[in-house]
């Protein structure tokens, strides 16, 4: 009963033992920001890693493939068919992409996967990182609703404001050459003729065109719709009625361009270069592709400081892609029209991956057969019932995978060296962070001695009144329990409520310093993404009390261990 | 701290029973409380020396006597009211409490026996400064009871530490803090703190000490007044003659010897 009594005196009396926690106050609440905001980032990044890979992933280490995709998955089926939703396989190949903007040529490292849109949105999200399926927000308010519905299955199809878009470039380059022809112009004059306006390149979609001066075929689709354009490529453009200057240009360089035409000459070759793609340009490329966002567009802060996307190539723009063949790598160019932009908010993929048609992308690079109708495959992406099954299913397929020929991973094991990299950061963080609160224990020590020695009359008074030395051991041992309870509680509560308000708390200190804390253009989240998990929580609260109490226990002991007569001597 | 605790122990619990009685917080009757001494040595050391204090001090305190031990500083008069109280072990020599020893029990029967038979007055009070007047009279039997056993007995516990303070005269001082009472009030208060256990045996270590003359006079008619009326036994350990002389017998020791022992005037 006194144990307790005097616990809760001291407590109310003995303010430095009160300030001796604070460090264990602060250390407990710095662990559990830190640890939510790790914990955020990873499961943010984890959930879009995921999004963009499946489950599991079986992989052919050639860069040729292997025939047949039906007979791979009637494989996987037969050996895990239990455990399997879906699959759908691709083609992966590495690739340049080239891409004209102000009449130069950009070019870009990419990772192409040719993909059938239809089964690939059966194996993952793709709809969720298709920019044509988010409604344009701003502020948190909708300033544009989304281009296509959820209902529309993914495919290769522009859409409508893509479409409009495309043929205003396309009036306009024609518009141009007609108006050169007319007055003459000598071909290296300036390519802007000042009016009309250009579109502004801001992610937003431009209007209907308005041309006054050259109205003609304004209101022509000029675009081949398809149902399913991965399943049907169109066949290549074919200029039934071009204008009579462009069929002329056609003749003489039937051909496109040749790839990869230095953009450093004249301005006079750039235009007749745009001039002859124009033709194309009428109709849809048969290459058809998503491009991540981190290729072809970048983020600058606008004049009220707000993050803006700049676009240097938009949906129903063509670019160019240069690959390999299978069989011996030759490489191969081909055209395409870009359908969509993702952005899945891994910068590693946004910067990297194009999606592209597979059928096309199969006839490209040689790996299908006519003759037997069969196509040769490098991946096959597989979505499971439960993705906790992923490491049997790996096991299994990798009985009749067989090593030297395909790699077969689950998505963790795909970025395991990203992934591993965060845990490892978050375990060295938490170490670091523990040692403060180590440290904090060191304080509550020397504190506590202090208190014993101030003490020691009282104690010895006590120990005469029939108190026992564990009892006299107790009463620190829980004064030590109470400061932690108190230390550990505040820093919770601290912690949990910074948590909360972290972005309010990032928006002040950006206020205050003038300096953006937490930058959207680094970090690709609008805010900062956090988790707090009750277990993390406890943990980190009993194992700051554990400290407190074992800080205590020495200072207990040498109360304890103080003989009566020794504490009441010094008079 | 009840005595089951000591079930592993017979011997002592009937030791325990005999000095306390088995009833002894609902008798008015104080226990019995005869002490002797039998040839008690006690040295401290101080680094490599060793230094004598109490060289073979053979004391006998019968029940309800009342017995000073006088001396100069030094002389190990304290010292031997600390063995007597149990709060240290002599080297040599036996406490003998009705007749038992008592200084060879273990540890949790001498916390038992201090909490039970002896009650301690000091010189400088050793009040504990956080807790009122109430909780410091009631801190003995704090420590007596368990938390449970305190909660349910605890308006008797406190009706008994009222009556005991209302006894020394300090009724209209109980929610008051130590820092908050005179001199004469806190060693009143120790009394009352050592005396709501109903002690068979009170040690008072210069309990006038520090006080002046006229209040060191009225703690000591309290004292004296405790022994008359309840037959209380007490060691009372001074400097000061003429305080001594107010007790039945007074023991003098000088270089940790009995030097003289006779009865006060």
């Amino acid at each position: 009963m006194y144990k307790l009594l005097l616990c809760v005196c001291y407590l109310r009396t003995r303010y430095i033992a009160l300030a001796s926690i604070v460090s264990v106050t602060l250390g407990v609440a710095t662990m559990i920001v830190v640890n939510s905001v790790m914990a955020g980032f990873s499961t943010e990044m984890r959930e879009r890693i995921h999004g963009l890979l499946a489950d599991v992933v079986i992989e052919t280490n050639s860069l040729d493939g292997a025939p047949d995709a039906e007979k791979h998955m009637a494989l996987a089926r037969q050996v895990a068919g239990e455990y399997i939703e879906s699959m759908t396989a691709t083609v992966e190949v590495y690739g340049i992409l080239s891409f004209q903007y102000h009449g130069q040529w950009i070019p870009r490292p990419v990772t192409l996967i040719g993909i059938d849109p239809g089964e690939k949105a059966k194996v993952g999200p793709l709809k969720d990182f298709l920019q044509s399926y988010r409604p344009t927000i701003v502020d948190g308010i909708v300033t544009k609703p989304a281009q296509r519905s959820l209902d529309v299955p993914p495919g290769w199809t522009l859409t409508k404001s893509a479409q409009e878009y495309r043929q205003w470039t396309i009036e306009r380059q024609q518009w141009m050459i007609h108006g050169l022809e007319a007055e003459d112009y000598p071909l290296t004059a300036p390519l802007d003729p000042g009016n009309p306006e250009a579109p502004p390149f801001d992610g937003e979609d431009v209007g209907p065109p308005n041309f006054d001066e050259f109205p003609t075929s304004a209101d022509e689709p000029g675009i081949a719709q398809q149902d399913d354009g991965a399943v049907t490529a169109p066949v290549p453009a074919d200029p039934e009625t071009p204008s009579p200057l462009i069929a002329d240009e056609n003749t003489q360089t039937p051909t496109p361009p040749e790839f990869g035409t230095p953009p450093f000459g004249t301005e006079g070759a750039t235009f007749a270069e745009a001039s002859t793609e124009a033709a194309d340009w009428s109709d849809l490329q048969e290459g058809r592709v998503y491009l991540g966002i981190g290729l072809i567009s970048y983020p600058y802060e606008d004049d009220q400081g707000k993050v803006q996307t700049l676009f240097m190539v938009k949906p129903g723009d063509d670019v160019k892609i240069s690959t390999v063949k299978a069989g011996i790598p030759n490489t191969v160019h081909f055209n395409a029209t870009v359908v969509d932009v993702f952005k899945s908010g891994m910068s590693e993929y946004d910067s990297n991956l194009i999606f592209c048609n597979l059928e096309y992308l199969q006839k490209v690079r040689g790996m299908f057969t006519p003759a037997t109708g069969v196509r040769d495959i490098t991946s096959i992406q597989i979505k499971l019932k439960d993705e906790a099954d992923a490491k049997i299913v790996v096991e299994r397929l990798k009985a009749v995978f067989p090593a030297g020929l395909y790699s077969v991973k689950t998505w963790e094991q795909k970025q395991g060296p990203l992934l591993a990299a965060v845990d490892i950061e978050t375990a060295i963080l938490n170490v670091l962070l523990f040692l403060i609160i180590a440290v904090a224990g060191f304080g509550i020590l020397a504190i506590f001695y202090m208190i014993v020695v101030e003490k020691t009359r009282d104690i010895g008074v006590l120990k005469a009144l029939g108190a026992s030395s564990g009892g006299i051991m107790s009463i620190f041992l829980s004064y030590g329990l109470a400061l932690g309870i108190v230390g550990s509680g505040a820093g919770v509560g601290i912690g949990i409520l910074f948590v909360h308000y972290i972005n309010e708390i990032e928006r002040f200190i950006t206020w205050i310093t003038g300096h953006k804390v937490f930058d959207e253009r680094i970090y690709y989240f609008p805010e900062i993404p956090t988790s707090i998990s009750p277990a993390m929580v406890i943990w980190v609260a009993t194992g700051a009390m554990a400290i407190a109490v074992l800080a205590s226990i020495l200072p207990a002991r040498r109360a304890a261990r103080l003989r009566p007569v020794e504490a009441l001597r010094f008079e | 701290m009840s005595q089951s605790q000591l079930a592993d122990t017979p011997k002592v619990d009937k030791r325990l029973d005999a000095v306390t009685g088995a009833d002894a917080q609902q008798t008015v009757k104080l226990p019995k409380g005869q002490i002797s001494t039998v040839a008690i040595e006690k040295s401290y050391f101080k680094g490599q020396h060793k230094i004598p204090v109490l060289r073979g001090v053979e004391v006998a305190v019968n029940e309800g006597e009342f017995v000073s031990i006088v001396g100069q500083s030094g002389s190990g008069k304290s010292t031997l009211l600390h063995l007597i109280g149990l709060l240290d072990t002599p080297d040599v020599g036996e406490i003998l409490l009705n007749g038992d020893r008592i200084d060879d029990l273990p540890a949790k029967s001498r916390d038992q026996l201090r909490n039970h038979v002896f009650g301690f007055i000091f010189q400088f009070y050793h009040l504990l400064p956080e807790l009122s007047l109430l909780e410091n009279v009631l801190a003995p039997l704090m420590i007596r009871h368990s938390l449970w056993s305190f909660w349910k007995q605890r308006h008797q516990l406190r009706e008994q530490a009222r009556d005991i303070i209302a006894k020394v005269g300090l009724g209209h001082r109980l929610k008051h803090k130590p820092s908050e009472l005179s001199g004469g009030e806190l060693q009143r208060a120790a009394i009352a703190r050592a005396l709501i256990t109903r002690p068979a045996v009170l040690l008072a270590d210069e309990p006038t000490g520090n006080l002046d003359s006229d209040t060191g006079r009225e703690i000591m008619d309290l004292l004296i007044s405790l022994n008359e009326h309840d037959r209380l036994t007490i060691v009372m350990v001074t400097h000061d003659d003429s305080i001594a002389r107010q007790a039945h017998r007074v023991v003098r020791l000088k270089e940790g010897r009995i030097e003289a022992v006779g009865r006060a005037a």
